[in-house]
């Protein structure tokens, strides 16, 4: 079946069903390789994905390097970012990473966030957000181990990189990839693109990168970004990447382990109050009650 | 470029020196991952700075700036002193074997025939020695103590791996481990390509920088092969064809050359270019200099160039000298130029030394922008602040802007890198008021001849007479120039071999320079693209990828010159019996009858290998030179020399001889020498440069790419921030002694400080994007720094070189 299916496999805070009777994707659905090894960092994907998203951030200041924007926002949805790290050897190495949404097969901003659908994953692995059903309440930056989404202050709604669903719909490659000059970025189904990558780690094996090797991190599940890293074996090296990103513990109780027993315990209490009605009846008042009430008030009054 | 960037991919080793191919040729670059990923191709990179390039290196070394020819004559060294030379292609392919003069001399830096007064040499003891047949001779022995390769071999003992440390600052392991990975190519199956760009051309020095990286490359045997080359990446969109065409003030098209005042003669002018062969059997191509420049008169002024006024040679004008960039500004600024036209350019923020472009504008009468943008040059009479501080009241200058359009909302050809004349057609409707630079220029000539038709002149002819054929006189087409610079039949063509046969008719175009006659019966504007737009149609529109060979050689994609040639000197990857060196990347090879294969072959045609034609036909030797005779100003073997602004005090290696200090056959005007500063007051290095994020002065007007690089920066190593008390992201000032910018600091550890001489040298890396005119945040222009002079033969100003000293803000 066809990768650009966009038949929706999850969506936040929703318990109905998702469509399943068409043939899901094959090949592990889409996946989008960032090859840290062969990016020269020329920023061609950040120009690519303000154009094809028609965002245009704001034209900042320089801080001291050539990270610019300073960081992911509303309109910056991917981001080079710079690091200099010196090895052992006394060699130095200037790794530079494409930062932006991992697209996790176990999102947790999807699980994070409380607003039926403005969080979906499709069956291709594409998580997506909804924005005309974003409350902005910023549940999915806590929930996303990578810290991807922003909210806008302007229309207070979370936004990330979509890995351009729109293009991947029609059998377009996301617009970064369109753009990389190295091939650096390719796009493919994820199984493609873990062959791609096992080539790619065994020329920098031959290169002295002993530690070579692809960023795909079980901890959520895997994603459907990845990275071939010359130092898997340290990817906080790459502007912190975390080495074993796992979904928040408190998102991870509060919507995992929690929810089911929330739940129980609300519909206990409903339960508890259809059964106090049947067996009890309606708490009812009567005139001698009222009579009572009044007596009672009338003695307080007159205390000294 | 030798070679193409497809042809990048077939490198087993890469060279990025002098250039910053992964910055400023990101597109190009692919071509270097390709080599990596599926070639197996190792990167080395030499550079001042950790650049981006660096970053996907497997080796980096650092150099300190202006220091290039030692680095390169020290590899030259090690390779003759390792034997690791490709000794077959050197010995039948180079002047390795040739006698020179006895009375050349070297001595302390400077060669026989040297005039301190003048700055400049006598050149006549820089030359081979001629036997009695009227060629040259040679030592195929190799052990006559004159012969080239000896020679060589002595001049470069001075520059050993010790040197390369003390002088460039690079470690001498580093150094070594270079050497020996470039080595690995000289065999024939292996080859490293060389890629250079500004961090060579923008030095004093800066030719001769790219003639010792030729040198390395012929003795590994890596020029004319596949996976080599000496690759020049050019930069502005059609710098290449700006070359091409002739826009140098001292050029014809494709390469011919203005006269000189003294070349009066029409008959010596072409004796002087048409050079006869130096050895038996050499087809010195150049012999047809007539042939070519005929045809470019019948081009340019038709009918009126005859057989009786020599084609029109009075229309030319004789230069009494060069009238480049750094001339014409200096002009000037005497205020003997009064007038300029300035399309497409941008001298306030792109020529060197800022301070001295604004007197120089401030004293024209009048100054015609031709340009899309409003540039700091069309508005240098304005006050900008501390960014352009210039009083209104007193510049008189008066100012035209005339918008253009940009590339993309015309037809046209551009040239790119690889030679490849590249069709492309109009995207949109040029905004507003903007006209092409055609329609501009058209409309200026019919004018201007209108006034001399009626008013007459000294010598109008050759504005009257120029041949102006175009369907609109006022705007020329892009399709009509295209078919003049290609050329045609001006009468029906006989074949030479048999008279009664027309081989072209009259008006047709033609195939190829291989047509062209110096009779007059045919015309080419450039003869090196005569094919271009031929018979068949317009060639620079085809966009066939076919690639049979698999080594990138899509010979129906496009043109590129000369005769749609992709890889140049092709025949010397064949062995002397026109065999291919290397099988597996085959270009060219001899059938028994012809020459054929991947490529057109660079040679001729049906010349059995069997009578030892050389592969380098452009030249009248036949082989290529290590000897550079009298080409360059500064002598026929690359010596260093420091850049004009240089924390030594004397060169190393002509440490007893101060004229041997600086290029001793630069052309530096007097007050600009008085403006050159010294170590003492500015300590740093500084160096200029581009960003991969923005182009030229152009993209700071466009939000995308403010958005990337939104402020001006400089870029100083950890050591020296320490040293100075600055963090990055805090404010610097930046002086030299002809002017000073502020910045933001980036302090990074790619600029490591460098030990050179015993002392430790910092560099300070000067992005140049900036101005105060865009969407970018205003800024300085950083040439306000740069010293105003340039290369010895090219006159490009040392952009690369010169002293700064920082201060925190």
């Amino acid at each position: 079946m066809a990768l650009q299916s966009l038949d929706i496999r999850r969506r936040s805070a929703t318990t109905t069903r998702s469509p399943d009777i068409r043939s899901i994707s094959t090949g592990g659905g889409v996946a989008k390789l960032i090859d840290t090894t062969k990016c020269i960092g020329c920023k061609a994907c950040q120009v690519a994905c303000m154009e094809w998203n028609d965002l245009r951030d704001e034209i900042g200041t320089n801080t001291g390097q050539y990270q610019n924007p300073h960081d992911l926002s509303e309109s910056s949805w991917t981001l080079m970012r710079f690091a200099e790290v010196e090895s052992p050897k006394g060699d130095l190495e200037w790794l530079i990473r494409k930062d932006g949404c991992m697209h996790c097969a176990d999102p947790g901003c999807l699980k994070a966030c409380p607003s039926p659908g403005a969080i979906v994953q499709y069956a291709n692995g594409i998580v997506d957000f909804h924005e005309e059903n974003c409350i902005g309440c910023g549940y999915c930056i806590t929930g996303c181990p990578f810290d991807i989404p922003r909210i806008s202050k302007r229309d207070h709604k979370a936004y990330k990189c979509t890995l351009c669903s729109d293009r991947v719909a029609v059998g377009l490659e996301p617009a970064c990839i369109k753009a990389c000059p190295t091939g650096a970025l390719v796009f493919g189904t994820k199984d493609d693109m873990k062959l791609h990558a096992a080539e790619r780690i065994e020329d920098l094996k031959s290169r002295g990168f002993e530690n070579a090797g692809l960023y795909d991190p079980a901890g959520v599940g895997g994603t459907h970004v990845m990275y071939v890293l010359h130092h898997a074996d340290q990817p906080q090296l790459y502007s912190d990447l975390p080495d074993d990103p796992h979904i928040s513990p408190a998102v991870r109780v509060w919507k995992g382990v929690t929810k089911p027993f929330a739940l129980a315990l609300m519909g206990f209490t409903a339960l508890a109050g259809f059964f106090h009605y049947i067996h009890v009846g309606p708490n009812e008042t009567d005139e001698r009650d009222e009579a009572a009430a009044r007596d009672l008030a009338r003695k307080q009054e007159k205390a000294p | 470029m030798t070679n193409h960037w497809v042809d990048i991919k077939n490198a087993d080793i890469v060279l990025i020196m002098g250039g910053n191919a992964a910055e400023a040729h990101p597109c190009g670059f692919k071509w270097v991952t390709e080599a990596k990923a599926h070639n197996k191709a190792r990167l080395i990179v030499v550079d001042p700075r950790f650049t981006r390039s660096a970053s996907v290196a497997d080796v980096y070394a650092p150099i300190r700036t202006g220091t290039d020819i030692v680095f390169l004559g020290a590899v030259i060294s090690y390779l003759l002193a390792n034997d690791k030379i490709q000794r077959d292609y050197v010995t039948n392919y180079t002047d390795f074997t040739f006698l020179v003069r006895e009375d050349f001399a070297f001595q302390e830096g400077l060669y026989s025939g040297y005039n301190a007064d003048k700055h400049s040499y006598d050149k006549s003891t820089w030359e081979y020695e001629t036997g009695p047949d009227g060629f040259v001779k040679t030592d195929p022995s190799l052990a006559h103590p004159r012969c080239v390769y000896q020679l060589m071999k002595q001049h470069y003992t001075r520059y050993t791996p010790e040197m390369v440390e003390r002088v460039c600052g690079t470690p001498k392991e580093k150094f070594l481990q270079i050497c020996e990975m470039m080595a690995s190519t000289a065999t024939p199956t292996r080859a490293m390509t060389i890629m250079y760009a500004l961090g060579w051309t923008q030095h004093s020095v800066g030719t001769q920088m790219i003639r010792t990286a030729a040198m390395v490359q012929l003795l590994l045997g890596n020029i004319g092969v596949s996976g080599g080359g000496m690759n020049a990446l050019r930069g502005h969109s059609n710098i290449q064809g700006l070359t091409d065409l002739g826009l140098m003030s001292n050029l014809l098209t494709g390469y011919m050359t203005l006269p000189g005042e003294k070349e009066q003669s029409y008959a010596d002018y072409i004796a002087t270019r048409a050079f006869k062969p130096m050895r038996p059997n050499q087809l010195s191509y150049w012999q047809n200099y007539e042939k070519f420049f005929v045809s470019f008169m019948k081009a340019w002024w038709g009918d009126a160039a005859t057989a009786d006024n020599h084609w029109g040679y009075d229309f030319l004008p004789k230069l009494d000298k060069p009238y480049d960039m750094l001339q014409s500004f200096e002009l000037m600024n005497q205020g003997n130029m009064n007038g300029f036209i300035c399309q497409g350019f941008n001298p306030l923020a792109a020529a060197p030394n800022k301070g001295k472009m604004n007197a120089s504008l401030a004293k024209l009468k009048f100054l015609i922008i031709m340009d899309p943008l409003a540039t700091e040059t069309s508005e240098f009479w304005r006050n900008f602040g501390d960014h352009n501080d210039v009083d209104p009241k007193q510049i008189q200058t008066e100012v035209f802007r005339l918008p253009t359009s940009c590339f993309a909302e015309e037809n046209g050809a551009l040239t790119n890198s690889s030679r490849w004349l590249q069709w492309h057609w109009k995207g949109a409707d040029p905004p507003g008021e903007a006209r092409s630079d055609l329609e501009i220029m058209g409309g200026i000539f019919t004018r201007l001849r209108a006034l001399y038709q009626a008013e007459g002149g000294a010598y109008p002819d050759p504005i009257v007479k120029l041949s102006w054929p175009y369907a609109q006189p006022h705007s020329p087409s892009a399709e009509e120039l295209a078919r003049e610079y290609s050329g045609k039949a001006l009468k029906d063509l006989a074949d030479p071999k048999d008279a009664t046969k027309v081989t072209r008719k009259a008006g047709e175009q033609l195939a190829g320079f291989a047509e062209l006659r110096s009779d007059g019966s045919t015309a080419s504007g450039c003869w090196i693209f005569c094919g271009a737009w031929g018979p068949t149609g317009n060639l620079m529109a085809r966009r066939d990828n076919s690639d049979p060979s698999g080594i990138g050689q899509t010979i129906n994609w496009a043109f590129a010159w000369p005769a749609n040639r992709r890889v140049m000197y092709n025949r010397a990857s064949c062995n002397p019996d026109g065999k291919p060196y290397n099988p597996d990347r085959k270009l060219i090879a001899w059938n028994g009858s012809a020459w054929g294969g991947a490529d057109i072959p660079d040679f001729k045609a049906d010349e059995d290998p069997a009578h030892g034609m050389g592969p380098f036909i452009m030249n009248p030797e036949g082989v290529a030179r290590f000897f550079g005779r009298k080409n360059l100003a500064e002598g026929p073997f690359p010596e260093h020399y420091e850049p004009f602004e240089t924390p030594l005090a004397a060169n190393p290696l002509s440490p007893k001889e101060p004229l041997a200090l600086n290029n001793p056959a630069a052309r530096v005007f007097p007050d600009d020498r008085k403006a050159f500063g010294k170590p003492a007051q500015f300590p740093h290095a500084a160096t200029t440069y581009r960003l991969t994020e923005h182009f030229h002065y152009w993209t700071k007007h466009v939000r995308l790419n403010a958005i990337l690089q939104p402020e001006q920066f400089v870029e100083i190593g950890d050591a020296l921030g320490k040293e100075l008390g600055i963090a990055s992201g805090d404010h610097v000032k930046v002086s030299s002694n002809r002017g000073y910018i502020q910045a933001v600091a980036v302090v990074t550890k790619r600029l490591r400080a460098l030990q050179v001489d015993g002392k430790t040298l910092h560099h300070v890396g000067i992005p140049i994007h900036w101005g105060f005119k865009g969407l970018a945040k205003p800024g300085y222009l950083a040439n306000t720094l740069t010293p105003f002079v340039g290369d010895g033969n090219s006159q490009t100003p040392e952009f690369k070189s010169f002293l700064v000293k920082v201060e925190k803000v």
